[in-house]
Order: structure tokens, then C-alpha cells, then sequence
């Protein structure tokens, strides 16, 4: 098991978000999780990535065996977790090239690796980003600064495909895109799985997974999950809607 | 009604008094220069040092932070221009034409004074004391004020840059004024500058000053042409007080763009009095302070719209640490005339411990009505979901920080149009984010 969540219990401001909770994703898998507003898929992308403020008042998340709730979000980082955020960040002043070289060496250091050459860093960047349609004066700019809702997304797959994580969260990639930008964002994730890497993609709409064609999908409701099955369970809940599951987690 | 009111009580007022006194027959410039430095020092002599019941001064009230008032500079021996020699390291990485002043004297010996079509060059001190034509017709001119640090200046003023670039003249290479501090010995300077940009001439000028322990206080007349083109940078470092004062008056479509920086500064206050005079000119007014331990920074503007289909920015940053206090007063004036203003002012402060402190105070006096002005101003913390963002891409709490404060004044000095410039103060501002606690 790459990530193992187990009885997860989180709160925020006094407030409980996720209510024992369990979890797990293979190397290689690409799991969905879907549900309805309120139901703690934001709050789970982000207490995987270690981000302050939530509470762990119960139970644990594993990656690869290892605990990572006591870890830092930058060591978490290094031991290969990616959230994607569903709103990317502006970091005025900071070119988006400088951006990513000073990541990949940070976490680079963190491992113990050397840093990453010049040369190979700009190859690197460069296929990549021309992959995603992202242009070399894009590259130029500072992180997300005036950027479309469409080219941010983009901007955090190609921080992926340059970071390389063992476990992707995709948090409502979806958000905002239209038709074209989705099956961009969609190629370049799909261009990124592997056997020994595992995604999560966290996703309001059925939609997305047309294009990212999920292993498993996990309905979540009222802060833990309820449901699990194939990728057919996602168009039952097309269909469907989310009613039947706000009744049964309550 | 009383007589003139003498408001002179303070170990310092009386020590300034002293020192005109005895200096006013030596200091140069015969005449109308004479009259010039009475008439000043009587406006001094009325108000005294302004102190905090003085609304431009309320945050920098410079009667309770001057106990004393030094001595008057002596002229810099052979080992002070020894010790000014590596001054204006900042830039050592620019191509720039080096004027080097000692304690506030010019020192023609290590200055570059290379002639070039369109450019004169020459000491303040000797054309005051030449009745200099350029000198008599801008110096006190170009901004009509009655604060009391202009007219201590104008009253004391020692040596300074007169420089004149020529109509139709791009003058290549930036012009570095390096006022280097060449004693250790704590004094007063008095430096006045003045600069006369005539219409449709460019020029880049970096007005460099290190400033040592002394107390100083330095003023330019920057006069500039129709369609003429000024990048104007203000650097300053300084272990004592320093008060400096631009007097700018500026003509018909023309462009100014000013940086102040300063990222080593105990006492510093920044007045810029800027005069649009001319229709149809844009400036960009500027600055970024870095600050730590006890330091204060003031950056006080007035911005005076004469003239309409003017557009002016102006856009400060302040970082400050430990006990730093920053102080921003931007006030912009539109007169009746000025149709079709653009005007657009916004401070910002970051906060990086508990006990720093950032005053604001935006204003606007607006006369015309048919003009876009505002204003905004935001003290904070850093953000801490920026903050994550860049920890959880493996960045390390301390480096995001540093980073975050990067991106803050990266924002402004990346304005700044000249490349070599630029990086020289974003290098500056990174060696002082590595330092910082």
C-alpha cells in the first residue's frame, strides 16, 4: 500500500470535517474520490499535504508504511507527496523557472541527492512544458501572476511533472476548465501515471474522469467514505446525484 | 501681535544656530546665495526642529531624535578618501559613470569625469560660490516649500552635483553620485545637489548614499524638460540620521520614475516633493525599505498634479523585523486645473515580528473633478497560505519566508527599467533576507 489512511478524524476551528475515515491507495492506482459540498474532500487534500490549521484529533495517514503526520509539508514533499491545488497560488516576483528549480533542489537536499544540472533541469522543463502548452515566456513569469484559470492548472501539472511525486492529489482539477483546457490538464496527468506512483483525484463532476479514467472511485459523505467501486460508480452517480448518500453517513 | 517668535531652545536648535552663525561668512556663495541661506535660516530660526504637533513630522519628530546637532563637517583628509574608495559597492556590477563625494565634498580625483557631448558636470560648492547661472535659477526653485529640513539645507548647504544633461542628449551609462563616509568622526552634512534635465534628454541617476554616523541632510532640485526621460534611484545606508529632500519639478510629456531603497538605515526620513507642471507625463514613484532591529524609515510625498493628463503610480513596500518602524505619508494634491488626473498610490507592509510597527497615512486634496485618483494602504503578516504553497512544493519554512518577502518587494522593484539596477537591489534585498532572524 503506497497510502494508507486509517480512521482519520479532523477538525478545524472546532469544527469536526472528517469522521474516521478510511482510506487506501495502491503504486500505480488511480483513485477518485467524489461527493457532495461539505463533504471533506478539500480538507483530506489538505491534511495529506500537511497544511496547518486542521486538527488530527484520531487515527493516521501512512505513506508507505510510514507516518507522515508529524512531518512538515516541505518533508512531506520530499517523500514524494504533490497536491495539486484547485486554487493555485500567485507568487509575484518569483519567476516560475526560479520557482521550480529551487523546489526540485530543495527537495532534492532533503533526500540527500545532489542538485539537479542546468542542462538536464531545462531539458526537463522545457519538453514538458511544451507538452502542456505552456511557453518558454510563461516560463519567464512569476508563479501564476495573470494567469487564466486554465493556464494555472496547467502550471501545476507541470510542477508535478517536474517534482515526480509517489502520490498526486488532484484537488478539483476541474474547477474552472473548459472543454479545451480540461483535456490538456487530462494528458498531462495521464501522461504522468506509472506503476510505482498513485493518484488521487478529488472531483465534484463526473466529467473529468472521462478524460482521466479512474481504477477505483470512493464516494465520500459527512467526512468519511461511504462508497467504493469501479469507475462505473462515478456515471451511477451522475445519474443519480449524491441524495442517497447525505441520508446514510448521518 | 508679538514679535517674531524665536523657537530655538533645544541643545541641537542652538547648536544649529551656532554653527550658521559662524559658518555663514565661510560657507560658499556671495550675494543673492548669501541672502538665499539668511532668509532660510530666519525660517528655521521661527519654527525650530519640526516635532510630532507638526502633522508632516508626527512620525518622525526630529526635535526629540536629535539630543545633538554635530559639528560641521571638516573636508575629508587623504585617509578618509582612502576609506570611501570601495563606496558604491552596490553597484560594482553596473557599467556607470562614478562621482565620488567624501563626507559630502566632491572628490574630483576619484571621479570619472570623462567628457561627453551633452553632459557638464561640477560641484555644487564651487558654482554657489561663482554666482553659477543654472545654480541661481534652480536652486530653492523647483519646489516652492516652507519645511523647515529644505530650508536648513538651502541655509547650510556645502557641496553637492550640479549636473545638466543637454536637450536631445541620452546620456548611456548611469550617473553614480557616491556619497561615501570617509570620517568616523560623527558630523553634520549638508549636501545639496542639482540636476537639470532639459526637454526631450534621458538620463538614468543613482543618488548612492552611505552615510556613516554622521547626521545628514541632502536635498536635489531635479528639473526636468518637456519629453525628457529621468530613472531616478535613491539608495541609502545609514548609522545615523538622514534626512533627504527631492524637489522636482516636471514638465509636459515627460517621464520620471523614482526608487527609494534603503536596507540599512537607523534614522532615515524620504521627502519628495514633486511638481507636475506640464500636461500629458507619467511617473512612477517608488520604493522599497528593509528594516530591522530599531530602525525608522520615513517616506513622506507630496505629489502636486498643476497640470492635467498627467498619470502618476506611486507604490512603496516596507519589510520590517524586530523592533523596525516604518512610516509612510503620501499625499497627493490635484488643482483646479488638473482635468483628466490619473492617480493611483498604494503602501504595503509586512510584518515579520510582533513589535514592528507601519503608519500609513494616504491623502488626497482633490480640486478638479473630472480626474481618477486612489489610494490604498495594507499592514500584514506573512500569508500563510502562500506560505504552504511554497512549503509543500519541499521549499523549507525559513526559505519560504525568505522567498515570500522576495515576491512582496519583487513586485516594485521589478519595475524598475534598468536591468543592471534592478538585479544590483534585488541582490541587496536577498543578502539582507539572509541575515534576517
Amino acid at each position: 500500500m503506497l497510502l494508507e489512511i486509517k480512521n482519520l478524524h479532523v477538525e478545524i476551528d472546532g469544527k469536526k470535517i472528517l469522521n474516521g475515515l478510511n482510506l487506501t491507495v495502491e503504486k500505480g492506482q488511480v483513485a477518485a474520490i467524489m461527493g457532495p459540498n461539505g463533504s471533506g474532500k478539500s480538507t483530506l487534500a489538505y491534511v495529506l499535504a500537511g497544511k496547518p490549521g486542521y486538527e488530527v484529533s484520531e487515527g493516521d495517514v501512512l505513506l508507505d508504511g510510514e507516518s507522515v503526520l508529524e512531518m512538515s509539508p516541505d518533508e512531506r514533499a520530499a517523500k514524494g507527496v504533490f497536491l495539486a491545488f484547485q486554487y493555485p497560488v500567485e507568487v509575484p516576483g518569483v519567476a516560475t523557472m526560479t520557482f521550480l528549480r529551487t523546489a526540485l533542489n530543495a527537495q532534492r537536499k532533503t533526500r540527500g541527492q545532489p542538485e539537479v544540472s542546468t542542462p538536464e533541469f531545462m531539458k526537463l522543463v522545457r519538453d514538458t512544458a511544451g507538452q502542456l502548452g505552456i511557453s518558454q515566456e510563461m516560463l519567464r513569469r512569476a508563479v501564476n501572476v495573470g494567469f487564466s484559470g486554465g493556464e494555472k492548472k496547467r502550471n501545476e501539472i507541470l510542477q508535478m511533472a517536474v517534482l515526480q511525486p509517489r502520490l498526486a492529489v488532484l484537488d478539483e482539477t476541474d474547477s474552472g476548465l473548459d472543454i479545451d483546457a480540461l483535456k490538456i490538464v487530462a494528458d498531462g496527468v495521464n501522461a504522468l501515471r506509472s506503476p510505482e506512483r498513485a493518484m488521487v483525484v478529488i472531483t465534484h463532476y463526473q466529467r473529468l474522469l472521462n478524460y482521466i479514467v479512474p481504477d477505483l472511485v470512493h464516494v465520500m459523505a459527512r467526512g468519511r467514505v461511504v462508497k467504493s467501486g469501479g469507475k462505473e460508480l462515478a456515471l451511477e452517480l451522475e445519474a443519480k446525484g449524491y441524495a442517497e448518500f447525505q441520508d446514510e453517513a448521518a | 501681535m508679538n514679535a517674531e517668535v524665536r523657537a530655538i531652545k533645544t541643545p541641537a536648535e542652538q547648536a544649529l544656530s551656532a554653527a550658521f552663525a559662524s559658518a555663514r561668512s565661510t560657507l560658499p556663495g556671495k550675494g543673492a546665495v548669501a541672502a538665499l541661506r539668511e532668509d532660510a535660516f530666519r525660517q528655521f530660526e521661527t519654527r525650530g526642529l519640526p516635532h510630532r504637533r507638526v502633522e508632516e513630522w508626527k512620525y518622525t519628530d526630529l526635535r526629540a531624535l536629535m539630543r545633538e546637532a554635530y559639528p560641521l563637517a571638516a573636508p575629508p583628509d587623504a585617509a578618509a578618501k582612502a576609506h570611501a574608495k570601495a563606496a558604491g559597492d552596490m553597484f560594482s556590477g553596473v557599467d556607470c559613470r562614478r562621482l565620488v563625494f567624501v563626507d559630502g565634498d566632491f572628490a574630483p580625483e576619484l571621479s570619472d569625469l570623462k567628457p561627453e557631448p551633452g553632459l557638464s558636470i561640477g560641484s555644487m560648492a564651487e558654482a554657489l560660490a561663482s554666482g553659477d547661472a543654472l545654480v541661481a535659477a534652480n536652486v530653492g526653485k523647483t519646489f516652492v516649500t516652507d519645511d523647515v529640513a529644505v530650508a536648513l539645507n538651502t541655509a547650510l548647504m556645502g557641496d553637492g552635483a550640479v549636473i545638466r544633461i543637454a536637450k536631445g542628449t541620452e546620456i548611456k551609462r548611469p550617473i553614480h553620485l557616491v556619497f561615501a563616509a570617509g570620517s568616523d568622526k560623527p558630523s553634520s552634512i549638508f549636501i545639496r545637489s542639482l540636476i537639470v534635465v532639459e526637454e526631450g534628454a534621458k538620463a538614468v541617476v543613482i543618488d548612492d548614499h552611505d552615510s556613516g554616523p554622521a547626521q545628514v541632510n541632502a536635498a536635489l532640485d531635479l528639473v526636468i524638460g518637456d519629453k525628457a526621460q529621468v530613472d531616478y534611484c535613491k539608495i541609502t545606508r545609514a548609522r545615523g540620521l538622514h534626512v533627504a529632500s527631492l524637489l522636482a519639478s516636471v514638465g509636459a510629456k515627460a517621464q520620471l520614475n523614482t526608487f527609494a531603497f534603503t536596507n540599512d538605515a537607523a534614522v532615515l526620513r524620504n521627502q519628495n516633493f514633486i511638481r507636475f507642471a506640464g500636461e500629458g507625463t507619467k511617473a512612477g514613484i517608488r520604493g522599497v525599505s528593509l528594516l530591522r532591529g530599531k530602525q525608522h524609515a520615513d517616506t513622506t510625498l507630496l505629489i502636486e498634479h498643476a497640470a492635467g493628463h498627467c498619470e502618476s503610480r506611486e507604490q512603496f513596500k516596507a519589510v520590517l523585523d524586530e523592533q523596525a518602524h516604518s512610516v509612510f505619508q503620501g499625499k497627493i494634491v490635484v488643482k483646479p486645473h488638473a482635468q483628466k488626473t490619473d492617480a493611483k498610490m498604494m503602501t504595503r507592509a509586512l510584518l515579520l515580528s510582533d513589535e514592528a510597527e507601519a503608519d500609513n497615512k494616504p491623502e488626497l486634496e482633490i480640486f478638479a473633478d473630472d480626474v481618477v485618483c486612489g489610494h490604498g494602504a495594507t499592514v500584514s503578516a506573512p500569508d500563510e497560505t502562500l506560505k504552504f504553497y511554497l512549503m509543500s512544493r519541499g521549499i523549507p519554512e525559513q526559505e519560504s519566508e525568505a522567498l515570500l518577502v522576495q515576491a512582496f518587494i519583487g513586485e516594485v522593484i521589478e519595475e524598475i527599467a534598468h536591468e543592471g539596477i534592478r538585479d544590483a537591489l534585488m541582490f541587496a534585498a536577498l543578502r539582507w533576507l539572509g541575515t534576517h532572524a
